[in-house]
């Protein structure tokens, strides 16, 4: 119980908090949220402009805030020493004679005997009591205006090809690995198995060079999403082919060899026995990828342009911790949206994702 | 670039790969059997058209890039000019290197071991009671957020604000109501390094947990019983009969952990970027492999520091698979 606490408080406190106005959300904690919170706020009444004359006396009249979310005004003040001052219903006198009189929904009438000259008003101090309220517009700014939104579909247009394109190639390894005889297949199922463990940061340096070398020699632009479709790919390789051919290794021989005396082809094999039968492991690893490149950051980093065209969620969401690091609301409203197809994966298809997790790791 | 090429080069890229397939088996199938009598001719050409891609696929992303590496680690920044060991002599030397190397030897240290321990007794706590498996997804959750994703989930916990201001940041807001002064966590050197693998261990021990919770399944029942009859504790049950029993589980989680923890680069980029004591080798890497118009003799020398790492679970990934081999 205490552990499940723990463990779910970080993401709901984000979840919450990208629900929330941002002014409200930069001056207190989120767990104040779903109760009432008093908010200390300073706004400054119209100026001359706006005043009209009444029965002797200058009058101007307005509101305080005009989007009003059922904010009620409890007390207020008209110096910064004094923030509450004066409750609702009180007159509150300035220095210079003048009058303000405040209702808790923040209109405001502000009177004088003398006419008004100043083209700014007074300041107004106001604690009021704000009930909780949740606002989509955070996500409105984020996806439209800060790029998270193209990022997102750069984000899929980066890991779906980095996911099916590793499983076609690798289902064909795989069945050869395990149904075919061939001269040095030990040898190459060896060097799967040393691949899983190897670390991406060994191929970064030298891939980079082939990459702009080659990019050099073609005159096209170095990073590009099949350059990084590639690199996902190859460093998915491995792991994809072991999970396959562990699947492919508990299916039963007999049946390759009824279909190869009956005159059919590998392909045929392949096509019409092999891939029915995988379906469920193919889901599996195919979240496994998904996920794996849809969260990465290191290969978007290194093999793509940090272009609006190009950048990938993770790194537009690290290029905002940086540039906009105090604006919680576009953080916490972005870092869900990068969540929410992993998310939903998760949920949707929970127990591929586990099977694959359990198979990758029991076995390796 | 628009969305729709966007949408149409996605198309196209895996199309290529289907039609590769397709159409060099269409050929095989249709004119081996014709003009290529024996069968094995025919049987090692498919073999070929099998394997070609991926294999050239590993050669270049895995095979090739490890030789490139070790050699470039003895060449200079440029990767011209063959300079011995002296990459490796600076690397000694560098207080920064050093630096990563103590912190990445402490991750590997707390983060596997934390993780296994919380998975394994979340997962034994979590089969008796009756909502356990909405626990285990609870806690399983982080596993699909990216390290990034986690960072900013974190980052919000950690918020740090002048003493005079209302916290938004939970641990210093809490720090607050208990009457104590708050701290920007990020910035203590040395105890920020444990706040970031809290964040690690947030995220692995749900790996741990399914996989424990799989393997805790295939314990006999009897045995168990046998054990509860004989009048054994729930915690003597816990340290002598499922611990041996999920020994190979536990080394087997603890290898997975420790390999994705020698390489973690995302937490550390998006939390600190290295800063007040925190750089791990990945990000030493990084770093260099940009820094000053970027130093391939350098960043080679600390990639291989990372394979070095791993050279052990390597080998005996490499052994158990000769036993397997065998049978």
């Amino acid at each position: 119980m205490f552990f499940v606490i723990i463990w779910i408080i970080p993401t709901f406190g984000l979840f919450i908090s990208s629900l929330r106005d941002k002014d409200l959300l930069a001056i207190s904690g989120w767990w104040t949220s779903l109760t009432t919170t008093e908010v200390n706020e300073i706004y400054r009444m119209s100026g001359m402009e706006r005043q009209i004359e009444e029965n002797g006396y200058f009058k101007i009249k307005g509101k305080l805030f005009e989007y009003n979310s059922g904010k009620k005004i409890e007390s207020f003040g008209i110096t910064s020493k004094k923030i509450n001052e004066f409750n609702i219903g009180d007159v509150a006198i300035f220095k210079d004679e003048s009058e303000v009189l405040l209702d808790e929904d923040g209109n405001y009438e502000w009177r004088s005997k003398t006419e008004f000259t100043k083209k700014k008003g007074k300041r107004l101090f106001t604690t009021s009591l704000s009930p909780p309220a949740f606002t989509f517009e955070n996500y409105r700014e984020v996806l439209f205006k800060e790029g998270i939104g193209r990022a997102f579909i750069n984000t899929m247009a980066v890991a779906l090809p980095s996911t099916l394109i590793p499983l076609i190639i690798c289902s064909f390894f795989a069945y050869s690995l395990t149904w075919m005889k061939f001269y040095g297949r030990d040898t190459l199922l060896a060097i799967i198995i040393a691949s899983l463990v190897v670390p991406l940061q060994m191929s970064l340096i030298p891939i980079l060079t082939i990459y702009n070398d080659f990019g050099a020699l073609f005159g096209v632009a170095a990073k590009s999403y099949p350059g990084v479709w590639m690199a996902h790919t190859g460093f998915g390789l491995a792991s994809t082919t072991f999970l396959l051919r562990n699947f492919l290794k508990s299916l039963p021989n007999e049946m390759m060899e009824a279909a190869k005396v009956d005159g059919a082809s590998h392909y045929d094999i392949f096509l019409r026995i092999i891939i029915p039968l995988s379906i469920p492991a193919f889901a599996s690893i195919f979240i496994l990828q998904f996920l794996w490149c849809w969260n990465d950051l290191l290969v978007g980093l290194v093999f793509l342009d940090q272009i609006p065209s190009e950048i990938i969620l993770t790194a537009k969401l690290k290029e905002l911790l940086g540039s906009r690091g105090e604006n919680w609301e576009i953080l916490t409203t972005g870092a869900f949206v990068s969540m929410t197809v992993p998310l939903f994966i998760f949920f949707a298809l929970q127990r591929y994702f586990i099977r694959g997790l359990v198979a990758g790791s029991v076995k390796g | 670039m628009t969305i729709l090429n966007l949408v149409f080069i996605v198309f196209l890229g895996v199309l290529f790969f289907i039609a590769y397939f397709h159409i060099s088996n269409y050929i095989l199938d249709v004119y081996g059997n014709k003009t290529l009598k024996r069968f094995n001719f025919e049987n090692s050409i498919r073999v070929i058209v099998f394997i070609a891609p991926a294999f050239i696929v590993l050669f270049i992303f895995i095979l090739y890039p490890v030789i490139e590496t070790i050699r470039l680690s003895f060449y200079d920044k440029f990767g011209r000019e063959f300079v011995g060991l002296y990459n490796y002599k600076w690397a000694i030397n560098d207080p920064e290197f050093r630096r990563s190397i103590l912190n990445n030897l402490v991750w590997l240290l707390v983060v596997p071991t934390l993780s296994t321990f919380f998975g394994l007794v979340i997962a034994n706590l979590a089969d008796r009671i009756w909502w356990g498996s909405i626990a285990k997804s609870i806690i399983f959750m982080p596993m699909a957020i990216s390290f990034v994703g986690a960072g900013v989930i974190w980052k919000f916990i950690y918020e740090y604000r002048g003493p005079d201001n209302t916290q938004i940041g939970l641990l210093n807001a809490i720090i607050v109501s208990l009457g104590y002064e708050p701290q920007a966590w990020l910035t203590i050197p040395m105890w920020n390094n444990f706040f970031l693998m809290a964040i690690m261990v947030w995220i692995q021990t749900g790996l741990a947990l399914v996989i424990f919770s799989a393997a805790l399944r295939s314990i006999p029942k009897e045995m168990l019983e046998a054990a509860r009859i004989d009048g054994a504790s729930e915690l003597k049950i816990f340290f002598l009969i499922i611990i041996p029993y999920l020994e190979q589980t536990i080394l087997v989680i603890w290898t997975l952990i420790t390999i994705i923890v020698l390489r973690i680069f995302d937490i550390i980029f998006a939390m600190t970027n290295g800063e007040w004591q925190t750089g791990v080798l990945a990000n030493l890497m990084y770093d260099w492999m940009f820094r000053g118009g970027g130093d391939s003799g350098r960043g080679s020398v600390l990639a291989i520091v990372i394979m070095i790492g791993v050279i052990p679970i390597l080998a005996w990934n490499l052994y158990k698979h000769r036993q397997e081999q065998k049978i």
